[in-house]
């Protein structure tokens, strides 16, 4: 990170910051061919995304554990570190200490395999994820629908480790888990095809340049306010977190899937919930908050102040300005869900799947149909 | 050769292995839970050689269809139905799989003669790229439309299908024997909708 960070000041081009072709040049510098420079920056932003990955996990950890206290008018971890913030350190160093525990009448193999099915697309799908105009790993065409897809592979995750525990409750828990995301899916989609609609391109950074010409006010969430509801509704059955939480409810399934997992096996099940938290939270800034944007356009301020956007100093304030709207918007949204887990009750699965196939269902196609004729006769506006 | 070229062999080499031993596993493991997981894999594996082809929506959608959809629904629907029960052995077996064997041997051979007599073009037209999802709306909404809509129409009478045989219609007296049929133990008593109660 260090690297990349000092070849971005020193390197730099018009369309913001290119961290890669900075990268590649002061490599060839030193007598490295193109090829194996681009070899050598490939497990970069990679790595990169992991760390973030988990610090934002460790992040969220502590935000639940805080705000459920002062949910429950508790104090919540105090003496790890200053407010317990190394409290999530604790809790991973412990599962990792833990025995591995495979159950004697379990399938070993299905047993292992399941939790990294579950985190893998989870994490893959950071791949899209945006934090500037270059700031992110692959700006691939087919962008979103990537997500889309690669969320649909958890499901098989999650039945292979309920029906691999040989338990009652874990097979339960894998068979709601694998509904719940089938039919949440469908409106969730649906939602992400109206903004795709509008911003003519499935990629994310198209997706945020469309929101950014008038900041605050060009934002999706305007022009979408349905399609934001319905997006936060079904993120949120995705994740599985409360009210949705029915795969792994407590009183009646005792665990659900993860029933008789231990150690670090039950820690890739809670990594991947709370990196996909984080990843939806993300994703719904991306789509609907304007993203990387701040509030008022960067470009005008720069102008106001008499000052070039491709002026170095310029692009590197620009660059960390827009990650920190990014995780900004992303922790607020973070908020809101821990906060939602706190105060709202659990549905039941009859309740779910109404919600999900004879309310959700039909409001985003009526969304949709509604964002196409707008497009039609509006097209300034909703992007023709 | 190149850095790239070499890591797309490799790619290749690697995904069609996965590709021809998942589906023999497929068809030869005798545990249909593997079989599915298997079949999971193959989906995937065929995606990626999509990738490799440069059709990077064609392979986002085969993920999304196959492995998301029609395989996640094949886990259910044996995970549900999951009785562990000894099947009766079936008379002539041998014979069976030797019959379907000869089929497919010849599936394979004429595949094989059409891969080796077609004149195809080295190198093959230039790869479309970030367009190919342009491109295939197009076609579907034109050339295509007539086959696009037929399938749709095909899906939804499956559908309705599904819906009729799903429902559970509980009448009042059992049409064959004509004896009563207690309601309080039906989870959900209802007035029958498919059949017709002036008849019976």
């Amino acid at each position: 990170m260090v690297i990349t960070f000092a070849t971005a000041a020193t390197g730099l081009v018009s369309s913001g910051l290119d961290l890669e072709l900075s990268f590649s040049q002061s490599l060839q510098g030193l007598g490295i061919s193109p090829q194996v420079a681009h070899l050598l920056w490939l497990p970069l932003p990679m790595l990169l995304v992991l760390v973030a990955a988990v610090v934002g996990v460790l992040v969220t950890v502590w935000l639940e554990r805080k705000i459920s206290a002062a949910a429950q008018q508790r104090i919540g971890p105090e003496y790890a570190g200053a407010l317990g913030v190394l409290q999530p350190m604790a809790d991973g160093l412990k599962l990792l200490m833990k025995e591995d525990v495979i159950p004697v009448r379990a399938d070993g193999l299905l047993f292992t395999l399941g939790p990294v099915l579950v985190l893998v697309p989870v994490i893959l799908s950071w791949l899209i994820v945006p934090f500037g105009q270059n700031l992110l790993i692959s700006n691939v065409g087919v962008g979103i629908f990537l997500w889309i897809s690669l969320s649909s592979i958890q499901p098989i995750g999650l039945l292979m480790s309920g029906y691999a525990s040989n338990n009652k409750y874990s097979l339960l828990g894998g068979l709601r888990a694998a509904a719940q995301s089938i039919s949440y899916e469908i409106p969730l989609a649906l939602a992400v095809l109206a903004v795709v609609m509008m911003s003519n391109s499935l990629s994310t950074v198209d997706i945020v340049d469309q929101q950014n010409g008038a900041g605050v006010l060009s934002w999706n969430v305007w022009r979408q306010p349905v399609g934001f509801v319905i997006f936060w509704i079904c993120a949120l059955a995705e994740c599985e977190r409360l009210p949705f939480d029915l795969p792994e409810a407590e009183e009646e399934l005792v665990a659900g899937y993860q029933t008789e997992y231990a150690g670090m096996k039950f820690a890739l099940f809670y990594l991947g919930s709370y990196i996909n938290l984080v990843l939806s939270s993300l994703l719904v800034s991306v789509l609907y908050l304007g993203g990387w944007g701040f509030p008022i356009p960067v470009e005008w301020l720069v102008g106001w102040l008499g000052q070039s956007v491709d002026a170095p100093l310029v692009q590197v304030i620009t660059g960390s300005v827009g990650i920190v709207m990014t995780v900004l918007k992303t922790y607020l949204l973070v908020f809101l869900a821990i906060l939602l887990r706190w105060t709202t009750p659990r549905v039941r699965i009859d309740q779910l799947l109404d919600l999900g196939w004879k309310f959700l269902l039909p409001i985003a196609l009526v969304n949709l149909l509604v964002t196409a004729a707008l497009k039609l006769v509006f097209p300034f506006a909703f992007g023709g | 050769m190149t850095i790239a070229t070499s890591t797309e062999l490799i790619c290749f080499l690697i995904l069609g292995a996965v590709v021809v031993i998942g589906s023999l596993g497929v068809v030869l493991l005798a545990n249909i839970v593997y079989s599915a997981f298997l079949l999971g894999g193959v989906f995937m594996a065929v995606a990626g050689l999509y990738l490799l082809l440069n059709a990077s929506f064609v392979a986002a959608a085969q993920v999304l269809v196959y492995v998301g959809a029609v395989n996640v629904l094949i886990l259910f629907a044996i995970m549900l139905v999951n009785k562990r029960e000894d099947l009766k052995p079936i008379e002539g077996l041998a014979l069976r799989r030797l019959l379907s064997g000869g089929v497919c041997l010849g599936l394979l051979a004429l595949l094989f003669r059409v891969a080796l007599t077609t004149p195809w073009a080295v190198p093959g037209p230039a790869a479309v790229g970030a367009g190919a999802t342009e491109r295939i709306g197009e076609h579907l909404f034109t050339d295509y439309l007539l086959p696009f809509e037929l399938a749709s129409v095909l899906l939804l009478m499956a559908m309705i299908g599904a819906i009729v045989l799903a429902r559970r219609d509980v009448l009042d007296a059992d049409v064959g024997t004509g004896d009563a049929v207690n309601q309080a133990l039906v989870e959900k008593p209802q007035t029958p909708l498919l059949i017709d109660e002036s008849r019976s």
